[in-house]
């Protein structure tokens, strides 16, 4: 039985036989996420496009602070860990200091539209030639379900259990439409990651990025609306249907910025 | 020889930024540093070298764009004065955690608060004592010259790289805004890409075939492996006590009596000497160069075979609490300081060494 055993792996390890296998860039451990969470999935198509472009060995990335701070864990590539909401300004210097290389920032909604607003907002206005890959789960996932930025009005979290009152806890912050203003700013779009056909948009906004990155274009900021099941306190399959009846009217998906210019706004509300 | 040039104290820092080899300034505007990004800016170093000159949108922006260069090995530098450098603590203690060599200069001026643009020494225990969250030390050089503000550029990042530290120069408005004769050290030539990836094996600046991926981080979420951090940064900064300490000794040799004083105060104190020994006083002064390290053996040698000790500041006494920690009890050690941005006069230090120490 064993040697049938070990038979049948090797068989199915023949290069030949095999039909889907994990990116090496993603490193042989298992992901610190929640189960349910988008984080994953996000991090993989990221790093197959980087395998796809064989760009390895010139992408340098710059993680957050937030539940995706230990993704330079996970992704085989060279990382440095950002102080909360500073990924831009160090990709800024990173990228200023070796221009051929590919570099990008992945953060969490409080540390990009909380914290890091002007990091953000100044990397964009400079036109900085990197990629930003910002996960909206609109709530504070790492540190225990606080209200984050993007928490949609009415929604609850630790620090507004009665749901977010605009009246007295501001309206959530549309980031992306604000940057997408920007001249610098140059590929403007927000894709979800919580279905397969989703996940295919998702990579190929990635990709275009990382294109756009090769050709100097400016900045591409792709925003991925993403679940927290644990912080939203649902199933998975609860918070995603959540997420598609309460998020994605809120924040839709689609292109919002192609080529420099602004996608007309009923082109966005046809897209999804 | 160098080049002699007349400069501003800013100016010599920044035309040495660029000899050294530098590759990028991070900045933002704020008195009485302001000399350095504009003397970048209009110098052109990116013609000149190559180097990147940045106006960031903040200190905390600025010091963050310092951890990003330095994480990929590249020589990278910032300067403020002390309500910036505040702003950039975290970011500093973060570099001080990750290893990252950057050099930081602050030109310091009178606090606290907005405070004003006048010179001080206040923000010593900020500099000298870790300044930001956790256990961490900076080398800290404090220049008293124009020249010694080129040169310790250059000082200061040889010891960042040979530590992997940041480190700081900590100056003040006086010495930044003053103009003095300065030999310019020659130009050294940036490293290439291939030289920065070959002298620093550990920065992230893209993953070859050859290696595992690097991580530039200052987290360590297991207490154990985070009490090795420490232990790795501590043991350190004993080596850079036992090898870098730096100081003066001027007419120290029959003195009775002592100052101790670093920076501006001490170019006070060399004139106080000459108006204090012009009434028969026979007094020296001992000027420490690195803070941290700081000269505990060497001011100890000195203060114990004096009768007194003046320790002179631009603060409400801060240094003082190294002098005695070194010095010990057996010698009378007293503070005189002005504060809030101003200088005080060799005649007034001559005051307070008669009426504090001879006196009293
Ligand atoms: C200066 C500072 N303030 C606060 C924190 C605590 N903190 C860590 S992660 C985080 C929020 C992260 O939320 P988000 O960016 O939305 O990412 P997520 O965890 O949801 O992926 C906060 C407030 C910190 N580490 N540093």
């Amino acid at each position: 039985m064993i040697m049938e055993d070990t038979f049948a792996k090797t068989e199915i390890h023949k290069p030949e036989n095999i039909v889907y296998k994990k990116t090496d860039l993603m490193v042989d451990r298992p992901l610190s996420y929640c189960p349910g969470c988008g984080h994953g999935t996000a991090h993989r198509m990221l790093m197959e496009v980087i395998e796809e472009m064989n760009i390895q060995d010139k992408t340098i990335g710059v993680s957050p602070v937030g539940c995706s701070v230990l993704a330079y864990d996970f992704l085989n590539i060279d990382m440095l860990g950002a102080a909360h909401g500073r990924a831009p300004a160090l990709a800024t210097a990173i990228k200023r200091m070796w221009p051929n290389h590919f570099v990008f920032t992945y953060q969490g909604d409080g540390d990009l539209a909380a914290i890091g607003t002007a990091e953000t907002i100044h990397a964009c206005n400079r036109g900085e030639n990197i990629t930003i890959i910002f996960i909206n789960n609109g709530i504070y996932g790492m540190t225990g379900g606080q209200m984050a930025p993007t928490t949609l009005p009415g929604m609850r979290s630790s620090t507004s259990p009665y749901g977010r009152d605009v009246a007295t806890m501001g309206h959530p912050l549309k980031i992306t439409e604000l940057v997408a203003h920007l001249p610098g700013v140059y590929y403007v779009t927000r894709q979800a990651v919580h279905t397969p056909n989703h996940v295919r948009k998702t990579k190929k906004a990635l990709r275009k990025a990382f294109e756009l990155q090769k050709e100097n274009k400016g900045l591409s900021f792709i925003e991925i609306v993403s679940n927290c099941n644990s912080g939203w306190k649902m199933t998975p399959v609860q918070s995603n249907k959540w997420m598609e009846d309460n998020m994605f009217p809120f924040y839709q998906l689609g292109d919002i910025k192609v080529d420099g210019k602004l996608v007309e706004k009923k082109e966005i509300a046809g897209k999804e | 020889m160098g080049e002699l040039k007349l400069m501003k104290g800013n100016e010599a820092v920044a035309e040495a930024a660029i000899r050294a080899g530098c590759d990028g300034y991070f900045g933002y505007p704020i008195t009485p540093q302001s000399e350095v990004m504009e003397y970048l800016m209009a110098e052109k170093p990116f013609e000149r070298t190559g180097m990147v000159v940045l106006q960031a949108e903040s200190e905390v922006a600025a010091i963050n764009m310092l951890y990003g260069g330095a994480g990929t090995g590249k020589m990278v530098m910032t300067s403020s004065s002390s309500p910036g450098i505040s702003l950039m603590q975290e970011g500093i203690s973060y570099m001080a955690g990750a290893e990252l060599p950057a050099l930081i200069v602050n030109i310091v001026r009178g606090g606290p608060g907005l405070g004003t643009i006048q010179p001080s020494q206040a923000d010593y225990f900020q500099a000298v004592k870790g300044g930001g969250h956790g256990d961490y030390k900076l080398l800290v050089l404090a220049p008293a010259s124009v020249q010694e503000m080129c040169d310790h550029v250059k000082l200061g990042f040889d010891k960042a790289y040979q530590y992997r530290t940041p480190v700081m120069i900590l100056s003040d408005g006086a010495i930044g805004q003053m103009m003095e004769k300065v030999v310019l050290f020659d130009q050294i030539p940036r490293r290439t890409d291939e030289e920065v990836i070959a002298q620093c094996p550990w920065a992230s600046n893209g993953r070859p075939q050859t290696r595992n991926h690097n991580i530039i981080t200052s987290l360590d979420l297991d207490p154990a492996g985070q009490e090795r951090v420490n232990l790795k940064l501590q043991a350190k900064y004993k080596l850079m006590e036992q090898h870098e300490v730096l100081y003066e000794e001027i007419q120290c040799e029959d003195a009775e009596y002592l100052f101790v004083a670093f920076g501006l105060s001490a170019r006070i104190c060399q004139k106080a000497i000459d108006l204090a020994r012009a009434k028969g006083i026979k007094v020296g002064l001992f000027r420490p160069i690195t803070l941290f390290p700081f000269p505990v053996t060497e001011v100890s040698n000195v203060g114990n075979r004096v009768k007194g000790i003046l320790v002179v500041e631009m603060n409400a006494g801060q240094m003082i609490e190294d002098v005695k920690l070194s010095v010990g009890c057996k010698v009378k050690i007293e503070h005189f300081g002005r504060f809030g941005g101003i200088i005080p006069s060799p005649d007034e230090v001559v005051r307070a060494l008669e009426q504090k120490i001879i006196g009293g």
